[in-house]
């Protein structure tokens, strides 16, 4: 009971907390905090829900990406440029029909994930043969991804408007989504892939061999070598590992809507920056994470409203903000508090022992 | 038992995915001619304006479609709200934006930048009896749709004329063009400014680069903007001109810094640089956003909204050139309006691509 009281309590804490600073923004800057309440606070229409459910799934495969990293102890904040490189590499496959019909959605899926798993790879045996820090590697290797994938799209994709895209999705590989909710758009076929990806990072985290060396990497690598895990091969194999989640982040909205890549018209960029958040917000734990993804996914899609109350609609970004903030925050001050309390319950009971012990000495 | 669980998955994920493909909608119809009816507005205008990434205050693009709804303001009685796209939303954010202010009563809906074509494309066909607009937009699929105006500008034939002022003011021989992303659109300024200068003078030699090769941050990127002029005035080039939004300001800046001359891009941006700027702008590119905002405006407050495809060119004041800092000189002008008059009786014709 009190264990759940100690892990929920910090993310609740961190989102009043950051509701609160949000509102002394806007009331400084002049808005009204009763019009920014009510609308975050109103249940949204149809079509927003959709909308919500739909940018979770993204939100989450990537947040899943960036705690494969964490987990490991790596800071891969190449997300973002791994599922660029998935995105357009499965875009590419996608849309030139090699495969027919349905058979084509696995296929991309492969192609995504591949591509994600040997574009973070780099950064890996960078950090392993050469020791350049992940997290350098991969902001420069994120800023060649976007790039290089424009070069790509423009040099062999087709006219998209003033833009150039990769070649539409053929009709046959297109699924048709779950239309739940009439009116709305549909909830994306593919969101199912968080949901996969949320089973498989728990099954292989906490239920395989492999997932016990990279937890225990990540607690301390030298422990780990002495006790004879490879931790070299660790770093590149939980980077590919990550990348290839990171490939499939966007696929779900490539299915499902968009069904061609080009930046920036055709690509939702960011995704993979807000994945590390949500990875952070969530601790890297199944549950955290699909909450902090739909948090996220809820603030964003309420924001739209926000504008026509006259507060701009960035406060939802300060929102965001605040609460992967205030959480690290609150975590750690549990962790002290409860830290304590554990040692004041230790040295209660030693100090009972010896009493009890000298009684009997004593007879 | 791992095996098994693994076969499970996939056999799973397949039969998903096979009853998931059932068959999607063909976009492709016939373009069948459509004969339009004004769309039927019901009371008074209520006008809407949705920003790209940006919105107002970016003293080009944006800003210059805000003063045309100000400008119908001024004249009729139209009520107004504004939105603006949050960088890195995905196509559903922009769909919900114009479904909200559809829904909120707002019948005239203006979508700025052609990022909104295909939004507005989806959106427009559930609200027969809005008005929508896409400023340089464009209709995605061959079904015609129409409530909605694509307005769109001949900006090659206005950088045509600031191409022939660059020629003919430059003294190395040597010009230069900053483009913010490189796509069709920004291509046409580049197009039409390479012909202009090659007409004034064919010996003239023009180079042309670009900030981004896709990412819209070219547009809003002054650092980029400042080393890629820097880099033509280095190279020579006593002129460029820039066709980068809000990049353009570290293009001044390097004019300021090289003291060379810079040209700015779709409203007078002379008068909106700071001083030590104004020095170097030779001229200005302008593309009337606020003409085509505010024609748009009026045409739905006299109740024939305009659809399909309008161009604001050369010959209705869509496009132009500003002399606002007068350093331009006499004879330059003298030129650059010939060159203006044998385009307008269609005697010059400006490319579109470079």
């Amino acid at each position: 009971m009190k264990r759940i009281a100690y892990s929920l309590a910090p993310p609740v804490v961190a989102v009043v907390f950051a509701l609160a600073a949000t509102c002394v923004v806007i009331a400084i800057s002049g808005g009204s905090v009763g019009a920014f309440l009510s609308t975050i606070f109103s249940v949204p229409n149809d079509r927003i829900l959709v909308n919500i459910v739909n940018q979770s799934s993204l939100l989450a495969i990537s947040g899943f990406a960036a705690a494969i990293g964490f987990r490991m102890g790596l800071f891969n904040i190449g997300v973002e440029g791994q599922y660029i490189v998935g995105s357009c590499a499965a875009a590419f496959f996608g849309g030139s029909g090699l495969v027919p019909g349905p058979l084509n959605i696995l296929a991309t899926l492969v192609v995504a994930i591949l591509a994600g798993a040997a574009y973070a790879s780099i950064a890996g045996v960078l950090k392993v043969t050469r020791g350049v820090s992940e997290v350098i590697s991969a902001i420069m290797l994120n800023y060649i991804a976007l790039t290089m994938s424009g070069y790509l799209v423009q040099r062999y994709g087709v006219k998209a408007g003033y833009t150039y895209a990769t070649n539409d999705l053929p009709p046959s590989s297109q699924p048709l989504g779950f239309a739940i909710l009439p009116g709305a758009n549909d909830v994306w076929a593919l969101t199912v892939i968080a949901v996969a990806v949320a089973a498989g990072y728990w099954f292989l985290l906490a239920r395989t061999r492999f997932g016990f060396d990279l937890r225990t990497t990540g607690a301390s690598a030298s422990a780990a070598l002495a006790s004879g895990i490879g931790v070299k091969k660790m770093v590149v194999v939980s980077m590919a590992l990550s990348g290839g989640v990171a490939g499939l982040v966007w696929m779900p909205a490539y299915f499902g809507s968009v069904h061609r890549f080009g930046v920036p018209e055709n690509f939702q960029a960011g995704l993979g920056f807000a994945g590390l958040a949500v990875a952070l917000l969530g601790r890297n734990r199944v549950p955290g994470i699909i909450l902090g993804a739909v948090l996220f996914a809820y603030l964003s899609g309420q924001s739209n409203e926000l504008q026509r109350d006259g507060i701009a609609k960035q406060v939802v970004d300060i929102t965001q903000g605040i609460v992967v903030l205030a959480v690290v925050v609150a975590y750690e001050i549990v962790r002290r508090r409860q830290s304590r309390a554990e040692r004041e319950q230790v040295s209660e009971e030693l100090a009972a022992t010896p009493a009890a012990a000298n009684e009997g000495e004593a007879r | 038992m791992r095996r098994l669980a693994a076969t499970t998955v996939a056999l799973a994920t397949c039969g998903l995915v096979l009853s998931a493909c059932g068959t999607a909608a063909d976009d492709d119809k016939a373009a069948d001619k459509v004969e339009c009816k004004p769309t039927k507005i019901e009371g008074d205008p209520k006008v809407a304006l949705a920003y790209d990434v940006g919105g107002r205050g970016d003293q080009s693009f944006n800003d210059s479609a805000y003063a045309g709804l100000e400008k119908a303001k001024g004249e009729f009685k139209v009520e107004s709200t504004e939105g603006e796209a949050n960088q890195d939303e995905d196509e559903a954010a922009r769909e919900e934006r114009l479904r909200g202010f559809a829904e909120d009563g707002y019948n005239t809906i203006v979508g700025v930048g052609f990022a909104y074509s295909e939004s507005v494309n989806k959106v427009a066909p559930d609200y027969p009896n809005v008005a929508f607009a896409v400023v340089d937009g464009f209709d995605p699929d061959k079904t015609v749709n129409c409530n909605v105006a694509y307005l769109t500008f001949a900006e090659n034939e206005g950088s045509y004329l600031v191409g022939a002022a660059a020629a003919l003011t430059s003294k190395t021989g040597k010009i230069g063009f900053v483009g913010g992303v490189n796509n069709a659109l920004i291509q046409k300024f580049e197009a039409g400014y390479e012909a202009g200068a090659k007409a004034a003078d064919p010996d003239v030699e023009v180079t042309s680069t670009y900030i981004e090769q896709s990412d819209p941050k070219g547009f809003g990127d002054p650092a980029g903007g400042k080393s890629a002029a820097e880099g033509l005035y280095s190279d020579g080039a006593d002129v460029v001109f820039h066709a980068a939004g809000g990049s353009g300001a570290g293009v001044f800046d390097a004019a300021v810094e090289a003291k060379k001359w810079a040209i700015g891009v779709d409203s007078d941006q002379f008068k909106t640089a700071s001083a030590k700027q104004r020095t170097r702008i030779l001229t200005s590119m302008l593309k009337r956003v606020d003409v085509a905002t505010y024609d748009f405006i009026k045409s739905v407050v006299d109740g024939k909204p305009s659809s399909s495809y309008t161009t604001f060119a050369l010959k209705d004041d869509g496009v132009g050139y500003s002399t606002s800092g007068n350093f331009l000189s006499k004879d330059t002008i003298a030129k650059i309006n010939e060159y203006k008059d044998s385009i307008i009786s269609g005697d010059t014709k400006v490319p579109e691509k470079p």
